[in-house]
């Protein structure tokens, strides 16, 4: 019996689009108030299961074509080399570097390394989470 | 140090055996091997002249200084004398080996690399003066031993009689490493010199005892005394000269060796005088009282060591208690001369008999008594030399045997004089049990000669025609027979070389130099009661000897249960299984059951401790007030971990755990933790997700609803986990010892790291390699489930193909 997911699909649709833009203000939002690279990257895969509920693995995958493996294993390279970088310049492993700017567009902001080291943590538990999902969701 | 390296040279030797045995196929290796003791042999006797002067010889080879441990040799009067016995008989039993081992059907670089091996091992136990070195050097010759007698490795009782002779003898090596410990703990050192120049101050201290019965346990089992004696009638299936060189002349001579290396340093001790003297006579007794009841030659030999040896040990205990003598009993000195005279006695004459027996097996192929008989005009010569290491062995003139049984005599009459220790009441037992003994000695001794050479000839009982044994394979035994004969002429002679440096090295504070020994060998000591003993010994074992078919059947009802052998192989057994059942009944297998285990044993160690120690306390100072909040939480945790417990069906177990992981979350959001609520409120949406996931794919069949079943223990076990981790907490809390590092965190927060929320500042700046790991972590996890899932699919797919 084939089921007409039209509402749930058309509503999937725009949620995503929201929790997708929670989880990036919560991850960017996370050195100040409460949020961080975990809690984002739990959330836009979560955004990502809700596609895959509304439509079915493989639409997900034509829609969003990335290599979730790929994707942990670009994170956890760029928490390292954030780790690591400091030690290029004479100081000692894990040192982080901050300071403000007045960029464009946004005005005075702090930019921040720990910034590129939360971005490895968010990708990492992207990647997971959906290589988990898919290899159980597609296994017969 | 040239002294040292003299130890390794047959180690050295062997090396080069391998490639002889290759390369040289025509030459028989013993001939290139002789040369090894002999040499050796000639570099010893050049040191008697001195030696019997009573100097010492010392040499030292640092092996790691740190540790204080090098290779000290030592040479004295003893080690002299027993390091001439491993080279001389040594010599001997190669020479006898060359003729006795076929060069093309045996393996002979094997055979000669071991007993090589063996040489140096005995060499460093008589030489050592260092007690870790004399230990390694022991169990090399425990480890070599059991090569030996394993050589013919294809034969089940080879292999059984190696086993059994390396656990007993290694064993009783532990052990003796565990006495040596301890007198390095008591004196400091570990230089036997040392030791034994501060004896005195060794004796009241509380390790003495456990040193002494460890250090005997050793010396017991090494010398095959009662009950250790088991392994070595089964170490007779090595090959004859093996016997005749490592079971009669020097390897069961080591445990005799160290005791009487030892001797001044226990002999002031009477647990030693009676362990000694006591395990000695009544192995003694035995030894020789089972003799007879032999029909293998050499099991007859292999008892009657273990009897002779039982014999020296009884002397040696004696020997101690001259340290303690009154001058009224002055015969008690002649113990310590007495065992070293007759370890050289025994040496020769025990050395020539398992040679002989070598012969007869080699030339008639049987060694049963029962089937030899009338060898006595075939073999001639060999007869000779059994007859004159037998009669020695019983203790008749004219040969050395008699000398060293009158001394044993005299020391055992000695003893009952002996007022110290409780001697009077009980010291008359000594020299009945010694005579007895000497009766049944005199029996097995005729019994070997003349059951073998004398009576019915049945020659259709033999594997082969008897002859008489090639000359080479009799010189040996008669060197050793022509020495038996010349001691009994010239005791004084060998007494004043070898005996009496010994005797100082066993008794330094009785004689200062050897020639204070006053001690002077007469074959002829005139009517005594010794004599009249030996009278008495030749009369009965004529008599019972005679009527020896009449009661040797007695044997038989022995009950087979009893033996100690039979008690062995129960321990060996009962270990092997028990401990086999043992194992089997705790690793179950099942994953249960190691969980209560740990569970139990955690609950136990922590709460034991939490008492034992008094550190349980209880305070609620520093602790906030409860609202309102908590305590609905708080009720709706226990009803949702109640309900998980309780829950008939899964499905409910699932959702009341959901239940307690998102009123966890709102414990964090009242307790002002916003990111661990985050976090946990998506992760528990994850995990019930996939908790869901199993639950749906649980297999129909077996599938069935129903309660968890109540057990009692595991019902116990959880409530003393809970319990334990309650107290734990509870007295965490109530004993702050130090403040939170906290304070810093807030203080720095903005200065120094540039941030507002604390704990995420944290996770990446303050501590991020912990995050660094975690996100490893999480990233392993992944690709373990991809591994898992898709690796799994593929072996699915092999299968189908393989069909």
């Amino acid at each position: 019996m084939k089921t007409n997911d039209v509402i749930i699909q058309f509503t999937a649709k725009i949620v995503f689009f929201i929790i997708f833009f929670f989880s990036i203000h919560i991850f960017m939002a996370g050195h100040y108030t409460p949020g961080g690279g975990f809690v984002g990257g739990l959330l836009t895969s979560s955004a990502i299961v809700l596609l895959v509920l509304a439509f079915d693995i493989n639409t997900v995958r034509h829609i969003l074509p990335i290599n979730y493996t790929y994707l942990t294993a670009i994170g956890l390279l760029l928490a390292l080399a954030t780790a690591a970088f400091p030690m290029f310049v004479g100081k000692p492993f894990f040192t982080h570097f901050f300071d403000y700017f007045d960029l464009p567009l946004l005005g005075k902001q702090s930019l921040h390394t720990a910034m590129l080291f939360d971005s490895g943590v968010y990708l990492v538990v992207v990647g997971v989470t959906m290589t988990i999902i898919q290899t159980i969701g597609e296994d017969e | 140090m040239l002294q040292v390296l003299y130890i390794f040279i047959p180690m050295l030797a062997a090396i080069f055996v391998p490639f002889l045995y290759r390369r040289m196929k025509n030459i028989h290796t013993g001939w290139f091997v002789l040369a090894v003791p002999a040499t050796l042999a000639v570099i010893y006797a050049t040191y008697i002249a001195q030696v019997a002067k009573g100097e010492v010889f010392t040499a030292e080879l640092p092996w790691i200084p740190s540790l204080d441990i090098s290779i000290v040799s030592y040479l004295d009067g003893l080690s002299l004398l027993f390091s001439l016995l491993i080279t001389g008989i040594g010599s001997l039993v190669v020479l006898y080996s060359i003729f006795y081992l076929d060069k093309h059907k045996e393996k002979l670089h094997n055979f000669y690399v071991y007993l090589l091996l063996f040489m140096s091992a005995m060499l460093g136990v008589v030489q050592s003066d260092h007690l870790i070195t004399l230990y390694f050097f022991w169990e090399l010759t425990s480890i070599s031993s059991f090569l030996l007698i394993g050589y013919w490795y294809n034969r089940d009782a080879s292999r059984f009689g190696a086993l059994k002779s390396m656990m007993i003898t290694v064993g009783g090596g532990l052990m003796m490493l565990g006495g040596f410990v301890l007198l390095y703990l008591m004196g400091g050192t570990y230089s036997i010199r040392e030791l034994i120049a501060i004896a005195p101050n060794l004796v009241d201290q509380p390790l003495f005892t456990w040193s002494l019965v460890l250090l005997l346990l050793g010396a017991f089992t090494k010398s095959a005394q009662f009950p250790f004696y088991i392994w070595l009638p089964d170490a007779m299936e090595a090959p004859t000269p093996v016997s005749a060189y490592l079971h009669s002349a020097t390897m069961v001579k080591a445990g005799i060796y160290l005791v009487a290396r030892f001797t001044p340093i226990f002999a002031a001790s009477e647990l030693w005088v009676w362990l000694v003297t006591g395990v000695g006579i009544l192995t003694l007794f035995w030894g020789s009282f089972f003799a007879v009841k032999q029909t293998d030659l050499k099991g007859i030999l292999a008892f009657s060591t273990v009897s002779q040896l039982g014999l020296i040990m009884s002397l040696l205990g004696a020997s101690a208690v001259a340290f303690h003598a009154n001058d009224s009993v002055d015969t008690i000195k002649f113990a310590a001369f007495a065992a070293i005279f007759h370890l050289i006695n025994h040496a020769t004459f025990k050395g020539s008999l398992f040679m002989i027996a070598g012969i007869v097996d080699h030339e008639t192929g049987t060694r049963d008594i029962r089937k030899l008989g009338g060898l006595m005009s075939i073999m001639p010569i060999s007869f000779t030399v059994a007859a004159i290491g037998s009669l020695s062995m019983a203790g008749l003139p004219p040969f050395n045997g008699f000398l060293s049984k009158e001394m044993f005599l005299t020391a055992m009459l000695a003893l009952q004089k002996f007022e110290l220790f409780g001697f009077e009441t009980w010291g008359v037992l000594f020299p009945i049990v010694a005579w007895v003994a000497s009766i049944f000695t005199f029996i097995y001794s005729f019994y070997f000669v003349f059951r073998t050479f004398n009576g019915n000839y049945k020659p259709d009982q033999l594997p082969h025609k008897p002859h008489e044994a090639p000359m080479g394979m009799l010189i040996s035994p008669i060197f050793l027979a022509a020495l038996v004969v010349i001691i009994f002429f010239v005791p004084n002679f060998i007494g004043n070389t070898f005996v009496k440096p010994a005797v100082q090295a066993i008794q330094p504070f009785l004689y200062d130099t050897p020639q204070d020994v006053d001690i002077h060998v007469n074959a002829w000591h005139g009517i005594t009661p010794e004599l009249l003993m030996t009278i008495g010994i030749i009369l009965i074992g004529v008599l019972l000897f005679v009527a020896l078919p009449k009661w040797q059947g007695m044997y038989q009802r022995f009950p087979q249960s009893l033996t100690l052998n039979n008690g062995y192989d129960k321990i060996m057994q009962g270990l092997d299984v028990g401990l086999n059942r043992i194992s089997r009944r705790y690793m179950t297998g099942s994953m249960r059951h190691y969980l209560l285990y740990m569970f139990s044993g955690i609950a136990i160690i922590v709460i034991g401790s939490l008492f034992v120690k008094d550190a349980f306390s209880l305070s609620l100072q520093g602790s906030s007030p409860i609202r309102p909040y908590e305590i609905i939480l708080i009720v709706v945790l226990l009803i949702g971990t109640s309900i998980t417990i309780l829950a008939k069906s899964r499905l409910t177990a699932i959702i009341g755990l959901g239940t307690v992981g998102y009123t966890v979350a709102l414990f964090f959001v009242i307790f002002n933790a916003p990111d661990l609520a985050l976090t946990q409120l998506v992760i528990e949406t994850i995990s019930v997700a996939l908790f869901l996931l199993a639950f749906y794919h649980l297999p129909k069949l077996g599938k069935r609803e129903e309660r968890m079943r109540f057990q009692l223990n595991r019902a116990i076990v959880s409530i003393a986990v809970g319990v334990m981790v309650t107290l734990v907490a509870l007295s965490a809390h109530s004993q702050k010892l130090i403040p939170s590092i906290s304070k810093y965190y807030e203080e720095t927060v903005y200065s120094l790291a540039g941030g507002g929320n604390i704990v995420n500042v944290i996770l990446v700046d303050y501590r991020g390699f912990d995050t660094l790991f975690e996100i490893t972590v999480l990233g392993i996890a992944g690709m373990a489930i991809l591994a898992m899932i898709k690796l799994r699919m593929n072996r699915k797919e092999k299968t189908h193909e393989n069909k």
